[in-house]
């Protein structure tokens, strides 16, 4: 299996990735609610600007547009049918300005939930999931991604089936899941209990990490509680620029560039090796955090006093790996009959 | 946990054991045995609104209260919303045939060029958990949509939902809308979403922002107590 990424990272010790996808197509025009996948078909140059804005702003790794690319997602743009061929486009367009670029950049095929909770608490069956991420693995496969790259995860089982399905596409992986409810994930998995779960799946990532969630400073402590857990994996982190505020009837992110330019030194100290931003983080954010990647050293790993005096208060006191400490009921419950 | 527990006899209970015990498995996600054991205290002659309040609605407030505290997470609270709605599908004709008190009414909806529906989904779920009809607009929903529902439904609460940066503003939009037709104070309008905040939910003038589910469910019932003692001296 030809990896790019994993020879990219053998000669490199951290790689910018990306922005936003979202923030950026809807400053050029995107409408709310518009699958920004349809994109790829329809507004082909838009989607080109995209990748060339992370790539121009010194990303050293970007994001096909086809996080919504699955049968499940673009259903509800009456498109179900097109997952391979938008997958396929999105990377197509990629491929072209990676190859343009005059140095190595990877072109990472994006892959997101399907929206839809697994068997047996909602009704997405693990062999209906696989079948979903083999078809937009397939189509970002044969449009030329040099990995594929799960995102914005939470339910361990959803990162099973894709990991499965990359699997059957014969790819290399990433996966990052989204801390973000008081340090977990929406379903209640833990960052320790993500790097076991990357350890126990047959096909493991290249690298995993942590996308989204809540602020930059809470993406930071995942990635410190990862690196602490121990793992000889490359940490991806890709935080938000900060949080939305709401602005004279705009949203705003408030995470400045040199806000995102301290995250990103403060993300490598803590252990990551693929930092970029996610949501409201753009090409003026990302060449911030390129020059001061570049311009300093991997320092000491910094401690949690320093992330929030450096980039701003946590949302939760707690990272989601203590035991609770309230206790949950004893009583006398019984176990679930068999 | 030993294991002769396994084998108790939920009929063999007095009926303050048996409410606890019904706590314990909506807890749990136990729905055969929360269907069987709201039968068991409609045999013993209980009434059904009395059940879905002790039994049922004070059994998921403790659920929601340990999601509220980080100790439950999603995949538990559905597993006891399921068993509830179960309990809840045996009450619901009884109830209705009693003219039994509703907790409240909700119509809920993500707003237009919004297409995500999880975080909605376990509103509807937690809400209908605690006892709320719920009637669920879907995705996407433009202003019309929930003029439209407000009016077929008569609803309580009105909930909006969004989790995109970009859809949040639309909020704004429906209340502003509610506000010109002079219904506004009719609702009680709360929002959700994940890149929501209580500042922004006081700008655009809802009565309140519910960071997760469980929340949602506190506020709209202290909402409603609120509602009913302004009625009350009104």
């Amino acid at each position: 299996m030809n990896d790019p990424l994993t020879a990219l990272l053998s000669r490199r010790d951290w790689l910018l990735a990306d922005g936003a996808t979202g923030t950026n197509l809807f400053a050029m025009g995107l409408d709310a609610g518009e699958a920004p996948e349809l994109w790829n078909a329809d507004r082909p140059d838009a989607v080109r600007a995209l990748y060339r804005g992370a790539v121009e702003a010194g990303s050293d790794l970007f994001l096909t547009n086809s996080f919504g690319a699955n049968a499940s997602r673009l259903a509800l743009h009456a498109s179900a049918d097109r997952a391979f061929e938008l997958s396929r486009r999105s990377a197509e367009l990629g491929r072209e300005i990676a190859d343009a670029a005059g140095r190595e950049v990877i072109v990472a095929g994006s892959v997101g939930p399907t929206g839809e909770i697994m068997e047996p608490l909602g009704p997405l069956s693990h062999a209906r999931a696989v079948e979903m991420f083999h078809e937009t693995a397939e189509g970002l496969k044969e449009g030329g991604a040099d990995v594929l790259w799960l995102e914005t995860i939470s339910a361990p089982g959803e990162y099973r089936a894709a990991a499965e399905a990359f699997a059957l596409a014969d790819m290399p992986w990433c996966g990052t899941m989204s801390f973000d409810t008081a340090g977990r994930t929406m379903m209640g998995l833990t960052a320790p209990g993500l790097a076991d779960l990357v350890e126990d799946v047959p096909n493991s990532p290249v690298a995993f990490g942590a996308n989204c969630g809540v602020g930059a400073s809470d993406l930071l402590r995942t990635v410190l509680a990862l690196n602490e857990h121990g793992t000889a994996r490359p940490i991806i982190a890709k935080g938000n620029a900060g949080i939305p505020r709401f602005v004279e009837g705009h949203i705003h992110y408030d995470g400045t560039p040199d806000l995102m330019a301290a995250y990103a030194v403060l993300a490598r100290n803590a252990g990551a090796r693929i930092i970029g931003g996610c949501c409201g983080t753009t090409p003026e954010h990302l060449r911030k955090m390129r020059a001061a990647l570049e311009g300093t050293e991997r320092g000491e790993r910094p401690t949690l006093g320093e992330i929030a005096t450096t980039i701003g208060p946590f949302s939760s006191a707690e990272d989601g790996t203590a035991e609770p400490t309230a206790t949950p009921r004893a009583g006398n419950r019984r176990r679930r009959r068999g | 946990m030993s294991d002769d527990q396994d084998d108790l006899v939920l009929s063999e209970l007095e009926d303050d054991d048996l409410v606890q015990q019904m706590h314990d498995d909506l807890y749990d996600g136990l729905k055969e045995e929360i269907e069987e054991a709201v039968n068991i205290l409609l045999e013993r002659g209980w009434e059904p609104y009395r059940i879905l309040t002790e039994a049922l609605v004070a059994g998921m407030t403790i659920v929601g209260k340990d999601f509220r505290d980080g100790i439950l997470f999603v995949p538990e609270v559905l597993l006891a919303a399921n068993a509830m709605k179960a309990g809840m599908a045996i009450l619901k004709p009884l109830l209705a045939e009693t003219g039994a008190p509703t907790v409240g009414r909700m119509v809920i909806g993500t707003v237009k060029g919004d297409i995500h529906d999880i975080g909605k989904n376990l509103v509807s779920m937690m809400m209908e958990g605690a006892g709320f009809e719920v009637i669920d607009i879907g995705i996407n929903n433009p202003v019309e949509s929930y003029l439209e529902a407000l009016e077929t439904e008569k609803p309580d609460i009105l909930g909006m939902s969004a989790l995109l940066t970009t859809t949040m503003p639309y909020m704004k939009t429906v209340i502003d809308t509610l506000v010109q037709k002079g219904i506004r104070d009719d609702y009680v309008v709360l929002v959700g979403g994940a890149p929501l905040n209580e500042e922004f939910g006081k700008a655009i003038g809802a009565d309140a922002y519910c960071r997760d589910a469980a929340v949602a469910v506190e506020t709209a019932k202290a909402m409603m107590a609120r509602r009913h003692n302004r009625v009350a001296v009104g």
